[in-house]
């Protein structure tokens, strides 16, 4: 377990460190070495047009991928565990969108955005629509890239509550249509509680692909038009990779991840009352 | 009391065909890119249904660009980040389950933390580290952060804790090592964890993209996944169906695993849900 132990010291805690340390000092440019700033990178942070403008996009994108792929897999989850027709093939139709690369499929759904030929404007034009340039134009390109992530994610949060759906005792059920309870009152006085310690994992780990998935926007916008698309891990790539301002980009780091723990802590806090463990 | 049974169906109809219409939807992307990969150019956006096939594009996109390398490179990638973490995690996971020993559960809660903040996170720092030790552009540099899997020991912890501390101690009295309880007892009862995680861990390591992109800059070591991005992005006159034939291509292989395998991939991915 020691490699383990260095490995994992290596790769997280000692860069998790390093980079609150480097949101310190400022970046070495040729000769001018690395000095001790304070907190100047963090002012800088405040001023940055970019930065306001990138975080109000994450919250965005996190405030529709969240919910809606959560109540889509479970909807998924329902129709699958339920015995419809084909069940197979409808698993197998949710879940494949899991296992093809994000920047594969960014390929297909980039052609689907294309204005004018792409297939989205083929069907608009069947019905005399005017052509709309989904990624070019700001007021659409964020939404854009929220449709793809939740075609990703959802198949993938679905399985979670079909292997929770399997757990749950069918004679629950049959206790509550016997008692005469609706579907709907079943589903929600039953089901859903059941199903909580599920939405408590499931919207955990929607919380950080809200911040980890922005592969798509590599291929398809590139954060554009004028950063209406992009996402705070896509701006710091941008700043590490593209500027070569490394200390600005630990500042960056330190922000997103700030704001993972105090949203996964406050998960816990707000689901804590809504959980029964078994 | 009861509900009709005409209602009954009528609501069941309009389930059913809710699933299907989100089904179909789904697979839209796929569909539409298989069209164009297997008919050419012409036909991009003309859905005829007895177009001539062709398999041109794939032959065109696998001639310009060095796919073959690519898939080298990920299947390098693929198995040894596997087999790397398959050794370290087992083990871990192992002393995690079994021995007592002082700060043991604060160190499996800094284990924990990588759950929440991952090395794709922290691409900035793990890119001076690799410059550090001079692996920048080299295929052990894409894989190295992700090796001491927080997941993968938390997984294994979880499934050998379950197996019964009497037959390790049979084991011990029959004079079996640690070691050799892990490699006789532990691993063979852990088996569907293993293939469980060791799904997971592929598909996830072949679809990877912003740190092989980061570390990685020429042909000899570029996964799939980057060598796809490049090849859609360099070349602006390249057609759409050669592009969406490589799509296929890059995604092919684990999307054939995936259909022949459905049911043990739902199930194993099932099984890693289950806490």
């Amino acid at each position: 377990m020691t490699p383990a132990m260095i490995l994992l010291i290596t790769f997280t805690h000692y860069p998790a460190i390093q980079t609150i340390i480097n949101s310190f000092f400022s970046t070495a440019r040729g000769r001018r070495k690395s000095v001790f700033i304070g907190w100047d990178n963090y002012q800088t942070l405040l001023q940055d047009d970019v930065f306001w403008k990138v975080l109000i996009n994450n919250f965005w994108y996190a405030v529709w991928t969240i919910p809606l792929s959560i109540v889509l897999s479970l909807a998924m989850a329902l129709w699958v565990n339920d015995k419809l027709k084909g069940r197979g093939f409808l698993r197998m139709a949710y879940f494949t969108p899991t296992v093809l690369p994000l920047i594969a499929v960014a390929n297909i759904w980039l052609f689907f955005y294309t204005p004018g030929f792409g297939l989205i404007d083929q069907i608009r034009g069947l019905f005399g629509l005017a052509e709309q340039n989904w990624m070019g134009s700001p007021d659409t390109a964020l939404y854009a890239m929220i449709a793809v992530a939740i075609w990703k994610e959802a198949g993938f949060f679905m399985i979670f509550y079909l292997a929770a759906l399997q757990t749950i005792s069918p004679t629950l059920r049959e206790a509550a249509s016997i008692e005469g309870a609706s579907k709907f009152y079943y589903f929600h006085r039953v089901l859903f509680p059941l199903l909580m310690p599920t939405t408590l994992f499931v919207s955990i780990n929607a919380v950080i692909n809200s911040f980890r998935l922005v592969d798509h926007i590599f291929v398809m916008t590139e954060g554009g038009p004028n950063n209406a698309s992009s996402l705070l891990l896509f701006y710091i790539y941008k700043v590490a990779f593209d500027y070569w301002d490394t200390a600005y980009a630990a500042t960056l780091t330190v922000v997103m991840i700030a704001l993972l723990i105090f949203l996964a802590i406050g998960q816990f806090f707000f689901f804590d009352r809504r959980v029964h463990y078994k | 009391m009861f509900r009709p049974t005409l209602t009954l169906n009528y609501d069941r109809v309009l389930n059913t065909l809710a699933a299907w219409l989100l089904a179909l939807f789904w697979l839209l992307p796929l569909a539409y890119a298989g069209w164009t990969a297997f008919h050419p150019a012409e036909y991009e956006t003309r859905f005829v249904p007895f177009a001539p096939l062709t398999l041109e594009n794939f032959a065109q996109a696998w001639s310009e660009a060095p796919f073959a390398r690519y898939f080298l490179n990920t299947m390098i990638l693929v198995t040894g980040i596997l087999a790397a973490q398959f050794t370290l995690c087992t083990l871990a996971a192992f002393s995690f389950a079994r021995f007592t020993f002082p700060g043991r559960n604060i160190l499996f809660a800094l284990v924990l933390i990588q759950l929440l903040v991952m090395p794709d996170i922290l691409i900035v720092e793990n890119y001076q580290t690799m410059r550090r030790l001079d692996l920048i552009d080299t295929i052990a540099a894409i894989g190295l952060p992700y090796v001491a899997s927080a997941f993968g020991i938390f997984l294994l912890r979880q499934t050998f804790m379950t197996i019964p501390k009497e037959l390790d101690e049979a084991a011990r009295i029959e004079g079996c090592s640690y070691l050799g309880i892990l490699w006789r007892v532990y691993i063979p009862l852990a088996k569907p964890t293993f293939l469980a995680y060791g799904l997971v861990s592929v598909s996830h390591h072949w679809n990877n993209f912003v740190w092989p992109l980061i570390i990685t800059n020429s042909v000899e070591t570029r996964p799939l996944t980057v060598g796809l991005s490049i090849f859609a992005v360099t070349d602006a006159g390249i057609q759409w169906s050669v592009i969406n034939a490589a799509t296929l291509m890059t995604s092919g292989p684990l999307l054939i695993a995936f259909l022949l395998f459905q049911r043990q991939f739902v199930q194993s991915f099932m099984r890693a849900g289950i806490k």
